[in-house]
């Protein structure tokens, strides 16, 4: 087992670490806005990518849903699927693609479960990813809002209605 | 749904296969195999024998990522020769830009019906070296496609002037892991605007059975048609083949070794008679609308699976007088007064 599964198959411990990060960035944020998000980006980049891609395998794709995926990365899916499993998972539970890998969405599925908080958010449906995005560091991305940048034809649908209809 | 919400509800897009859904008959789709020619001959011949005994032909867009002639071509002759086609699009080999052009293409040549996939990885096909695009997935897909139906935009929120009347379809696979998860993701599939739903290949009946209670549980298929994916199989070493190479096709072990128990010379009769059997434990199951039939390279039999199901003659015109979808649209726009 690696360093990032062991913290992975902990997904409420990093549910409270998420948590832990986004009170403490939106009490910064003022600080970070005067110095201004690219300078702040500049230095943040490096340690981001390397933290979440030891303990994700992340991406970088600049605009995290991490806790509403069950602290599982999706764009480490092959087929990059943000909106849950494909039809090719094996029967054992591994990946089409590649059969050495636990499919993505299997281990989100069973991770969500454990998350009080926002293990629910599985659910939503998640827009098209912003290729402008990659390789930007998705804490600023956050701070700034531009990971919530969706086509504006785009019609957000964040929960599923039918079922409650 | 019920007779009575038929009624009410206007058409999504007038195709055949939503005036027999809509009209409460047991639907019958079946796959065409495409050429790997380019010769529109071989895509009429194969049509001709299907298009007696279902109600629409799916048109694949490079299944199992081999290629073959592409889905929208596939369409545009099936139109022309006044068949009834669903396009199907997966989002493997085309980004988005690509794809709603397609969807406009598709659409201005006829097309009613548009299956969105995510489509089989490049990895199980012939070219495993090729890119894999997935700029989006068939979720997004569905909602952009229906976005592009009922708001007239593009994703760019630029406007459509005509936009295109489809009646949307999704895939399921109840087979695969995560079970639990697989009525949810059918049920984020209807949120993001499929109108029907072609499954898997179905051989576990048990499992699909216990997927459809949740699905009525969720009340799913009063807000979706759903049609169950069947298909013949050659032989057990077929099936073995199908089980252990082409992703997603679970097959018990059951009927491999019914295949296998079977003489050689009666193997093809057989794996034709457990699809009709399976045909017909599925109508048995509440919330069914159809069958979706897959054989690849059997066409011959699909004709006969059919009549043995006993769901032959099918209804031609249901509804409808005109088979020519431009005719039907000018007589929906007249009669809706919509522009």
């Amino acid at each position: 087992m690696s360093f990032g599964s062991w913290f992975r198959d902990r997904p409420r411990l990093l549910e409270y670490a998420y948590r832990g990060a986004y009170w403490l960035f939106e009490r910064v944020d003022p600080l970070l806005k005067r110095l201004g998000y690219a300078r702040v980006e500049s230095w943040i980049h490096p340690l981001e990518k390397l933290g979440k891609k030891v303990i994700f395998d992340c991406r970088m794709c600049g605009q995290c849903i991490l806790h509403s995926t069950g602290m599982t990365c999706p764009m480490t899916c092959p087929k990059n699927l943000r909106n849950g499993p494909c039809g090719g998972v094996r029967q054992n539970g591994r990946c089409e693609v590649k059969p050495e890998m636990r499919c993505v969405w299997v281990e989100a599925f069973e991770r969500s479960h454990k998350m009080p908080y926002y293990g629910q958010e599985i659910k939503n449906l998640q827009p098209l990813v912003n290729r402008q995005l990659e390789d930007r560091s998705a804490w600023m991305t956050i701070l700034t809002g531009e990971d919530q940048n969706v086509p504006s034809g785009w019609e957000d649908v964040s929960e599923l209605t039918i079922l409650d209809s | 749904m019920s007779p009575e919400q038929h009624q009410t509800q206007e058409y999504i897009s007038g195709s055949r296969l939503e005036r027999v859904l809509r009209a409460g008959r047991f639907a019958v789709t079946a796959e065409l195999n495409p050429p790997d020619s380019a010769d529109p001959q071989e895509v009429y011949d194969a049509a001709l024998v299907l298009s007696r005994v279902c109600d629409a032909i799916n048109a694949t867009d490079a299944s199992g990522a081999n290629c073959h002639m592409s889905s929208v071509a596939i369409c545009a002759l099936l139109v022309q020769a006044g068949y009834e086609p669903v396009m199907q699009v997966s989002c493997r080999d085309r980004n988005r830009i690509a794809i709603q052009g397609d969807v406009l293409g598709g659409a201005a040549m006829g097309v009613r019906n548009l299956l969105c996939l995510t489509g089989d990885d490049t990895s199980a096909g012939d070219q495993p070296e090729a890119k894999r695009v997935f700029d989006m997935d068939s979720i997004q897909l569905l909602r952009t496609v229906k976005i592009m139906r009922d708001q007239r935009k593009f994703l760019s929120g630029r406007e459509i002037t005509e936009p295109p009347r489809l009646f949307l379809g999704a895939a399921s696979n109840p087979f695969v892991q995560p079970f639990d998860w697989r009525p949810l993701r059918l049920a984020k599939k209807i949120e993001a605007g499929a109108n029907f739903i072609q499954t898997q290949y179905c051989f576990d009946m048990l499992r699909f059975r216990k997927f459809m209670e949740r699905v009525r549980d969720l009340g799913l298929d009063e807000k979706a048609y759903i049609l169950v994916g069947v298909g013949p199989l050659r032989s057990e070493r077929a099936a073995e083949f199908m089980r252990t190479k082409v992703p997603g096709v679970v097959i018990p072990d059951e009927i491999v070794d019914r295949l296998r128990k079977t003489p050689k010379s009666q193997k093809r009769e057989e794996g034709k008679r457990i699809c009709v059997e399976i045909i017909q434990q599925v109508r048995e199951i509440k919330g069914i609308a159809g069958v979706h039939v897959m054989a690849y390279r059997q066409e011959e039999l699909v004709a006969e699976i059919i009549e043995e199901a006993g769901l032959l003659p099918r209804p031609r015109r249901p509804e409808a007088p005109d088979t020519d979808p431009f005719k039907r649209d000018r007589k929906w726009k007249r009669e809706s007064g919509k522009q």
